[in-house]
């Protein structure tokens, strides 16, 4: 089987493209060395094979996956084309190959270093999106809650179902920065759609007033004596800080001081004294 | 108020899982999901406050003792609700930790407390994480009332003995704290037929209760904590028992004194040989006894069991059965998974180990593959593996606890993540 380098497959970048690359590569017997999305650059002599998305095509091959593989294999290669791993389409196919020659064993060679390679890329996926469940953070624009994320896997097909449900009734948007895409869910539906550019308006007072109060517990929280940086950035790596509030450098908030007010009184025995949420943060000692 | 509340941090926002409901906001994940961590590496997944640090009470190991003097303030439960849901709408929290000192009654508190959550509850429609901690000496039925507003509550016996507890903290009693914690853990058995029998009963802390102990205040030694927490999840079937590490916050002739560091790797020991209770089938016993009533701190508690039990190594890895594997230094629940799937498509040898993520730092001396040890490992005696096997702590033999814990990063990252992992 020609298995040469000369052999480059472009698509159009779509999940059903890529399962018809699959299937060309059976029809026609041949591996090829590169599965091209549009967004890459064409080279010079470029004499890429186009493979035209066909639903019916696409189906077949999706289809086949549980029955000769198996559905956990099926939901591998749904999620690793969600991935940032170089040359995905490729490792995809491969393991394509290796399942419908060992069947549904393939899930378990983790030795081999096709699988062991997907695995690992779905593992950063997954964990990815999971760290993003809570380190996406929305401001409140009106109605509309708001956050802007910029991860390196495609998780915005992940993360939907956890915010949807989460926020039923509310009105949200995630920007994806980085694949310029939003999810958007209002009247209880979800779409993804592509968003080049995103300008936010102001913020109002509330918003920065709820800011300052989570960076002050933020910051209240931490045990002076255990101060750990590099724990606290192995467990959430800088990447990370550039939308989180209470972490933001750029934020004009985060050197914002509280004021004092001093409405701070001194009581004794049991007796109260309640004012507002705000000045019972700034009891630090 | 939450710079008193800090020193029991914890995040622990699992052990349910529900979906949101219409017309609410909110849902409780399964999978524990930390929102942030904070600057000394701990995730932050609850939004942790007191109602009130006004307490009538004088625990001599609390900040907020009536005997202290300090600026005491409250929130109104309109303000509790209203902080909560607007850190919950911005994604910064997963849901509330609250407690409060005694104000007034331990009857009163309580209704202060329930207040708080229902208006989260009923008027905010606010359906995420509820943590509480019961107030000792409250009412049954106040308790109850409590628990059916919340995930999870907490009685926290802090203490872990009788004449600790009268020397320390004397408004408090065993009873006083066993008994809602007794409470508790029947409401929960009960629920679960009530369940059953009627559908739409209301859940009673559906995510359990836990507790916790402050470790270091008293002369009390590991074996008398770890048995004790063993006791509490066979007995109450706790979900969890947190330990923390007593910091000194005042001069106390009872307490140890001011410039006492706080056992932070005294605390990490614990919550390793917790996670070997909790997950990996050890019972307190294998651990520690009245001979060796305290960890070593120089090598974890698995390792040290291991080292006592040299016999049964090396184990191969292509046979041991899953509960042994579990047992190798350096070989977690993920690992001992991964081992039973791979090993079903072929022996496994060392290469291969490493292809599927097994960390063999440690487990390479207490393993062989297809009958071989790691090649290029030569053991000469016991006290070599000892020595390999420690941490890189360096600890002066005499009085490990009192140095300098922070001139150098004693407690590594690797420990840490193990800890939240839970591989060890
Ligand atoms: S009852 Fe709680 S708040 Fe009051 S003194 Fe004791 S530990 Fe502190």
């Amino acid at each position: 089987m020609p298995d040469g380098t000369d052999i480059v497959y472009a698509y159009d970048g779509s999940f059903e493209g890529l399962m018809c690359c699959v299937f060309a590569s059976y029809e026609f017997k041949e591996i090829p060395s590169l599965i091209r999305p549009p967004s890459d650059q064409q080279t010079l002599f470029d004499t890429a094979k186009w493979i035209e998305t066909d639903e019916h095509k696409a189906d077949r091959v999706y289809n086949s996956i549980p029955m000769k593989i198996s559905s956990l294999a099926q939901d591998l290669v749904k999620l690793g084309f969600l991935t940032c791993v170089p040359n995905k389409e490729l490792l995809i196919l491969h393991f394509l190959r290796l399942g419908f020659k060992h069947g549904g064993k393939v899930m378990t060679m983790l030795t081999d270093d096709i699988v062991c390679s997907l695995q690992k890329a779905v593992q950063h996926l997954t964990s990815e999106s999971h760290k993003f469940k809570g380190f996406v953070r929305f401001s409140v624009y009106g109605e509309v809650l708001v956050a802007v994320i910029e991860p390196k896997n495609y998780v915005l097909p992940l993360l939907s179902p956890h915010f949807c449900d989460r926020y039923r009734s509310e009105r949200f948007m995630i920007y994806d920065k980085t694949h310029r895409m939003a999810l958007i869910y209002q009247s209880k539906k979800a779409e993804l759609i592509s968003v080049d550019e995103l300008t936010l308006p102001e913020i109002d007072s509330a918003e920065v007033e709820y800011r300052r109060l989570w960076k002050q517990f933020f910051k209240t929280i931490a045990i002076e004596d255990r101060i750990n940086p590099r724990c606290q950035r192995t467990l959430m790596p800088k990447r990370y800080w550039g939308q989180m509030t209470e972490l933001n450098e750029k934020d004009a908030f985060a050197r914002w001081q509280v004021a004092e007010t001093g409405t701070g009184t001194r009581l004794s025995g049991t007796e109260v004294c309640t004012r507002d949420p705000l000045s019972t943060y700034r009891i630090s000692k | 108020m939450s710079d008193s509340a800090k020193y029991d941090v914890a995040c622990t926002s699992s052990g349910v899982d529900r979906k949101g409901k219409f017309g609410s906001i909110g849902s409780a994940a399964k999978a524990g999901i930390c929102h942030s961590f904070s600057a000394d590496g701990r995730c932050i997944s609850l939004l942790k406050v007191l109602l009130t640090n006004v307490c009538i009470y004088d625990c001599q190991y609390c900040i907020n003792r009536v005997s202290n003097d300090t600026l005491r303030v409250a929130f109104t439960p309109q303000e509790l609700a209203e902080l909560t849901i607007n850190f919950y709408r911005r994604n910064y929290i997963e849901g509330l930790f609250l407690s409060s000192g005694v104000i007034k009654s331990p009857n009163y508190t309580t209704e202060q407390l329930i207040k708080a959550l229902e208006l989260l509850r009923k008027v905010y429609n606010f359906n995420g994480y509820i943590h509480v901690k019961a107030i000792p000496g409250a009412d049954s039925e106040l308790i109850t009332r409590l628990g059916l507003l919340a995930d999870r509550m907490s009685v926290n016996i802090e203490l872990p003995s009788q004449e600790s507890l009268k020397l320390l903290a004397p408004n408090k009693t065993k009873e006083s704290i066993l008994r809602p914690m007794g409470l508790i853990s029947a409401k929960i058995q009960e629920n679960c037929t009530d369940l059953v029998k009627y559908r739409h009963a209301s859940k009673f802390v559906p995510a359990g209760q836990s507790t916790q102990l402050i470790v270091g205040a008293t002369p009390d030694t590991d074996h008398k904590i770890l048995t004790l927490t063993e006791g509490l999840y066979r007995k109450y079937h706790l979900k969890r028992v947190f330990f923390s590490a007593y910091m000194p916050i005042s001069e106390n002739s009872l307490l140890p004194s001011r410039d006492t560091k706080p056992p932070l790797l005294r605390e990490h020991r614990l919550y390793q040989a917790d996670w070997l209770l909790r997950f990996y089938g050890f019972e307190a016993k294998e651990l520690l006894d009245e001979q060796n009533p305290n960890f070593n701190l120089q090598v974890d508690p698995k390792c040290n069991w291991a080292l006592n039990h040299l016999d049964i190594f090396p184990l191969e890895i292509n046979k041991a059965p899953y509960e042994m594997l579990l047992r190798v230094p350096g070989i977690g629940v993920t690992s001992a998974q991964r081992i039973l799937s791979a090993r079903r498509n072929g022996a496994l040898d060392f290469s291969g180990l490493k292809k599927i993520g097994v960390v063999l730092k440690r487990a390479q001396y207490f393993v062989t593959c297809k009958g071989k040890v790691l090649e290029g490992l030569k053991i000469t005696s016991d006290g070599t593996i000892r020595s390999l096997m420690a941490d890189q702590y360096k600890l002066p033999s005499q009085f490990p606890e009192q140095l300098s814990f922070f001139t150098e990063p004693l407690v590594k990252r690797e420990d840490v993540q193990q800890c939240l992992t839970g591989q060890i």
